[in-house]
């Protein structure tokens, strides 16, 4: 079983690995590549808090194989502030108190980002279903609600 | 996960060739064969990726019909309305990240019994193309994760008639998102056709008391006080045989009345 050579771009940076076939890109992320901020939840899809973004599409992390990132644009949660500037959904959930111990909110937060990219002005209704695939069991979500809401009006205010 | 080789072929002659390899197994999306591995109920000895072949890609919408490429996501899918039905179908599969991984032709390999995509291919009449023949949905799905393909065989394509009037109501399983019961009606040309999924033990069926019913009058009040027979349905923790049974009447009516 040789390893696989795979070449992909992680936030923006033009990244190499070696990897064995069963592998995950959320193995790949944590493991080899020291981007510990995804989660691992479940390991079967239902939690979302391995939550990427690949090509422009939330996925999985844990359910994608890393040899099938070949040629792929990843983002994740490491590259979502600018810096020292903290993008406006992170500000948010701070403000807003929309997280207790923390393991769902990168996936949420990159889940979030995601559906505010696609579509800026969303119905709570809209964010629900979005976020049918990140479990929170600490919240009881109406927070994280609040401050998707709430960030997606100043976003669009600044816009 | 057993360890196993990896093969990302760009076509599916390729694709068919790699699979020709004892215990070899062809990776769509893999958002249930992935889970299946991790949980180390499948041993593959190579996992060929069908993710990095363009010819199973894309949706064309040709007067009559919607040809649908085995790669094409669920999200793909939801986007395109072609077949307005099939696309609500398709935008309440699982969540939003699994639709992005997901494809139809994975779905209808698969055969889950509580699935979405059997019942959009039983109810439209859909015709699946693999890289070997053509199988029309009547002989394709064959009970419980089984169907008409061989080994190594590759769904490339899936053919949708376009229906006069079709509608889909699924009664979640609130969990995992997948179908208690799911019904999917279709208006055509050659008449009404009712597919039933989440409750069969046998997996996706056809209900043709209901088409018959509906075949002489298109109205939920054609299926008053009409079930099919508990005998076979599923019986577990989400729900009894009689409960399965009595929902397929009332998400049939319902079915019925969306579809106008």
């Amino acid at each position: 079983m040789s390893q696989i050579h795979v070449i992909t771009t992680i936030n923006g940076d033009e990244t190499e690995f070696l990897c064995e076939a069963q592998e995950t890109l959320l193995d790949v992320l944590r493991d080899h590549l020291d981007l510990t901020g995804s989660k691992e939840g479940c390991g079967t899809g239902d939690c979302g808090a391995c939550s990427v973004i690949v090509d422009g599409r939330l996925v999985c992390a844990c359910l994608m194989l890393a040899g099938e990132a070949e040629g792929r644009s990843v983002e994740t949660i490491e590259g979502m502030a600018d810096g020292d500037d903290l993008h406006p959904l992170q500000q948010k959930f701070l403000e807003m108190a929309a997280l207790q111990c923390g393991v769902c909110t990168p996936g949420i937060l990159v889940a979030t980002k995601n559906l505010l990219e696609r579509n800026p002005n969303p119905t709570e209704e809209e964010v629900r279903y979005w976020l049918a695939g990140n479990l929170c069991r600490c919240t009881g979500y109406d927070k994280i609600i609040r401050a998707v809401m709430d960030t997606a009006a100043d976003m669009r205010g600044a816009a | 996960m057993y360890a196993f080789d990896f093969e990302r072929p760009s076509t599916v002659a390729d694709a068919v060739a790699a699979l020709s390899a004892e215990d070899a197994q062809a990776l769509s999306g893999g958002q249930t064969l992935i889970p299946t591995l991790k949980q180390r109920l499948a041993s593959p000895s190579k996992l060929v990726s069908l993710g990095g072949i363009a010819e199973l890609q894309g949706i064309t919408s040709d007067g009559d019909a919607v040809t649908i490429g085995a790669g094409t996501t669920h999200a793909a899918v939801a986007a395109d309305g072609s077949i307005p039905a099939l696309s609500a179908l398709a935008g309440n599969i699982g969540d939003p990240a699994v639709r992005n991984r997901g494809t139809i032709g994975g779905s209808l390999a698969n055969n889950d019994p509580a699935a979405c995509y059997p019942s959009a291919a039983l109810g439209l009449g859909a015709t699946i193309v693999t890289n070997a023949r053509e199988i029309v949905a009547d002989d394709f799905f064959q009970g419980l994760f089984t169907t008409a393909l061989d080994e190594g065989e590759i769904i490339t394509a899936v053919r949708f008639p376009k229906p006069q009037a079709a509608n889909y109501q699924k009664f979640e399983q609130p969990a995992s998102r997948f179908a208690l019961v799911g019904v999917f009606v279709a208006k055509g040309a050659d008449g009404v056709r009712v597919a039933v999924t989440g409750a069969s033990e046998d997996g996706v069926f056809r209900w043709s008391e209901a088409e018959a019913a509906l075949g002489s009058n298109f109205s939920a009040g054609a299926l008053d006080g009409m079930a099919p027979p508990a005998d076979g349905m599923i019986s577990d923790l989400h729900g009894s045989a009689a409960y399965r049974a009595n929902l397929v009447g009332v998400m049939t009516r319902r079915a019925v009345a969306a579809a106008g």
